[in-house]
């Protein structure tokens, strides 16, 4: 195939080669970045909880007073505990992807210079660490006498096990066990060390901050109260949930059951990322409509070309040209046209990155993006064009013979 | 003569119908998605308060210790500096605000229990924030002044109560004092609740939660904080709190001050007050700052960055995609103007000037607006409908109003006119002997 008859071909149609090569630039440039955007999204989604969220559920209980609260909360478990199929229940403050009770900045020394960043605290009481499932992967576990009875809203010291990824950002390459941090006059030692615990919100934070977690242990209490962890096995979740909320309706009546907070961990979850489903959703069906309009300006630009030249093929034909040569034209044409317009795209992809970047802090697009795109725009022309080509290849060479 | 042109436009557009209804279709789904994000993007960025924001002003004084609070006072007020400064009432309307969960039970209705959000607030709250009552009115000076228990309740919570009926003089339990209703609100929606933007600045561009529904229950300030004692949310603290949810001596923000200033001498005056407040707290020793800030309501929504950052990012792409479409059309009006080059050297030929030429194929572009921009109006009603279906804070706000209607036809006519500039500049320049050779 010969490529410079093309290229002085399209020299003549300069204006509308340029155009469907921007169209395709421009194209180029929002898919790759829409396609990493979903891919982003898709993997904030799968964010690693360190829990057993299959067999996990919380009930959360609120409108009494602190007063109440040792009444309510005898009352509350004993019910729960008498559920069938409910393998254990504890108190836990904040819930993963739940309710949020224990977020403060802490400062890696005493007097409060080094600051270290927001966290959540966990707290705790007996058993709730092993409820949740976390997995512990340096130090030890929460012992009988680290549980503190505790006034406000969380113990003013303790002995902690925290996630790795917080270990990292506070003491990076250090050992963490036996490090302290302070919440103002709050101390806390570090005894355990988790893989992972997720935040309650983690939407609301960067990524590397979605696992700043500290489980820290401490004993029910006015202000330990009502915010449950059941754990069941996972096909009898649900169910459990159900009959733990009508058997709670009955044993505390005079509360208010928050429904809106008391889910699975499961559903939870799935509710916690909404707005990154729809968001990519979104980015899904702009991408379809993108490459729908895209095709048909290429079908659309490529009919016309064929039938203007029609008496051209008519020529080419006639002193022997085949049908496949006519064929590979139109084809060779659009795979020139889509190549500069990929060449474009790619720049301005990056472009469009890097402003991403600084305004919503996205991460460096990977450079295998621009391959896949180029693909998938090369397929694209390709079977736009293949219509108006095969419509060219039909052309009998008696066009030639006639004027007009 | 624009007749004659539109009747040529319409054959020409007949003659064909495959291109133009690619045209109509690129054009409409461009302009579809653009007006839904522009839609949402000016319900979310508009004036939560017109005719007023520019009185509206939400003074900051900065009662933590050195250091703590880094760029500025911090969002809220402890409780005395709040109380200090509304009990002088240099304003010309001030209200205090604090926000809590409270249990409501209503000894009339048979409904359990419910948790509903409530607002302790100043009496001025409702004229200065023009807030429309359907029963009743707020409560008044004297009222608060006494520590009566009433509140004034939102439509919605009527609604859920009392079946919507009247009313104004029943009584509530809210956690465990008996509480008059004197005033149910009429529906109320600011977008934002611009009185409760706060910490925008640190929520990762997440802040649909700024579009929320105003509070169920507003009560007195004073008898609010009694009423509901215990559960009071603080912005941020400083130090240990012996009660959580009892604030008034904690080291704590969790109070807001907005105020409303009708004129400039008036706003400057108000500065200097609060300087000179901060100035004779620290000589005092209960300040450690004197930095203070007064934002206007407007300022206040830009600092806290109220647009959620994906609603931005929607809007970027929705024009990145109008533009493609255009690009496409500019190609697909090139190739139909081109097409007709031996007709268009027969009229030029019989007398038509480059003008008429270009006029002629204009019309035919604007023509494609038109009609794509009923397209699109379809569309951006399709549109709004899966954005209301979306499960975010702002859904049921998304609707087209006049405007935005009346702008979607606006930007389908000027971007096919645009799309028609160069394909019709292209086509008046058509050497008019060559296509007659060839005819």
């Amino acid at each position: 195939m010969q490529i410079k008859p093309i290229l002085s071909a399209l020299r003549k149609h300069r204006l509308s080669t340029i155009l469907i090569a921007l169209e395709i630039a421009l194209a180029c440039a929002v898919l790759c970045n829409a396609c990493f955007m979903i891919s982003q999204r898709v993997s904030a989604t799968h964010i690693d909880s360190g829990v057993d969220e299959t067999s996990l559920a919380t009930v959360q209980l609120t409108g009494y007073d602190s007063t109440q609260a040792p009444d309510v909360d005898a009352r509350a478990l004993a019910a729960l505990r008498a559920v069938p199929g409910v393998q254990s229940v504890s108190l836990l403050n904040s819930i993963p992807f739940g309710s949020r009770r224990g977020t403060a900045g802490i400062t890696t020394d005493a007097a409060g210079e080094h600051f270290g960043g927001v966290i959540e605290f966990y707290v705790g009481g007996p058993g709730s660490l092993q409820t949740l499932g976390a997995k512990l992967v340096a130090g030890r576990a929460p012992q009988m006498d680290d549980f503190h009875a505790f006034t406000g809203f969380m113990p003013d010291e303790g002995s902690v096990q925290i996630t790795q990824a917080l270990a990292e950002h506070l003491w990076p390459g250090a050992d963490p066990l036996g490090k302290e941090f302070w919440v103002l006059k709050s101390h806390y030692r570090v005894v355990g060390v988790l893989k992972s615990l997720v935040r309650p919100d983690p939407t609301g934070w960067t990524p590397e901050q979605r696992q700043w977690s500290v489980f820290l242990p401490a004993q029910p209490g006015p202000y330990l109260t009502g915010s449950y962890l059941l754990r069941a096995s996972p096909g009898d979740l649900p169910r459990v949930l159900r009959d733990a909320l009508a058997a709670l309706a009955k044993a505390v009546p005079e509360v208010v059951i928050d429904r809106e907070n008391s889910h699975t961990l499961g559903e939870l979850r799935h509710d916690v990322f909404k707005n990154d489903r729809a968001m990519a959703g979104m980015l899904v069906g702009v991408i379809a409509a993108l490459l729908l309009v895209t095709s048909l300006g290429i079908v659309g630009l490529a009919s016309f070309w064929v039938q203007q030249r029609r008496r051209q093929i008519g020529i080419r034909r006639a002193i022997g040209a085949t049908r496949s040569d006519i064929l590979h034209y139109f084809q060779t044409e659009n795979f020139l046209i889509v190549t500069g317009g990929i060449v474009l795209g790619m720049v301005l992809a990056f472009a469009i990155n890097l402003l991403l970047m600084q305004r919503y802090e996205l991460p460096r697009l990977p450079l295998y993006y621009l391959p896949i795109g180029a693909l998938v725009l090369w397929a694209l022309g390709q079977l736009a064009v293949l219509g108006p080509a095969l419509r060219a290849a039909a052309v009998p060479p008696v066009v030639a013979t006639r004027s007009v | 003569m624009f007749a004659y042109y539109l009747d040529l436009a319409l054959r020409s557009l007949k003659r064909n119908k495959v291109l133009t209804a690619l045209m109509v279709l690129a054009i409409a789904v461009g302009i579809g998605a653009s007006m839904t994000t522009l839609t949402v993007m000016h319900l979310l960025s508009g004036d939560p308060l017109p005719g007023r924001s520019q009185h509206i002003f939400y003074p900051q004084v900065d009662a933590s210790p050195a250091g703590y609070a880094k760029g500025g006072p911090l969002d809220m007020l402890d409780y005395r500096s709040a109380v200090d400064l509304w009990s002088a009432h240099r304003a010309d309307r001030q209200a205090l605000l604090a926000g809590s969960d409270v249990k409501v039970r209503a000894p009339d209705a048979r409904v359990p229990p419910l948790m509903v959000p409530m607002l302790a607030t100043t009496s001025d709250f409702f004229a200065m924030f023009k807030v429309p009552f359907r029963y009743g009115s707020a409560w008044t000076a004297a009222d608060a002044a006494s520590r009566a228990r009433v509140a004034v309740i939102s439509s919605n919570l009527n609604d859920r109560l009392f079946g919507g009926a009247d009313s104004v003089g029943k009584t509530l339990r809210l956690k465990d004092s008996d509480v008059r209703i004197v005033g149910v609100m009429d529906a109320w929606r600011p977008s934002p609740l611009f009185y409760d933007v706060r910490a925008g600045r640190f929520a990762e561009g997440q802040t649909s939660s700024f579009y929320d529904k105003p509070e169920d229950v507003f009560m007195p300030f004073f008898s609010g904080l009694e009423v509901n004692d215990g559960n009071f949310w603080q912005f941020t603290c400083w130090g240990n709190v012996a009660t959580p949810g009892h604030l008034q001596d904690a080291p704590c923000v969790w109070v807001g001050l907005w105020v409303q200033l009708d004129s400039a001498a008036k706003v400057a005056d108000y500065r200097a007050f609060i300087a000179h407040y901060a100035q004779q707290q620290k000589a005092l020793g209960r300040f450690a700052t004197t930095q203070t800030r007064m934002p206007s309501l407007m300022q206040w929504l830009v600092f806290n960055h109220v647009v959620p950052s994906d609603v931005k990012l929607q809007t970027w792409l929705a024009f990145a995609f109008l533009a493609i479409c255009l690009f496409n059309m500019i190609g697909l009006l090139l190739a139909k103007f081109l097409r007709r080059s031996s007709e268009i050297g027969v009229r030029r030929a019989l007398g038509a000037s480059r003008g008429a030429i270009f006029a002629q194929c204009l019309v035919e572009a604007g023509m494609v607006g038109v009609v794509g921009g009923i397209g699109g109006w379809l569309l951006t009603l399709l549109g709004l409908w899966l954005v209301r279906r979306q499960p975010v804070e702002y859904a049921d706000l998304a609707h087209l109003d006049i405007g935005m209607l009346g702008l979607t036809f606006a930007l389908a006519v000027v971007a096919s006119l645009m799309a028609g500039f160069l394909p019709a500049l292209r086509a008046s320049r058509v050497a008019p002997a060559l296509q007659l050779k060839t005819l």
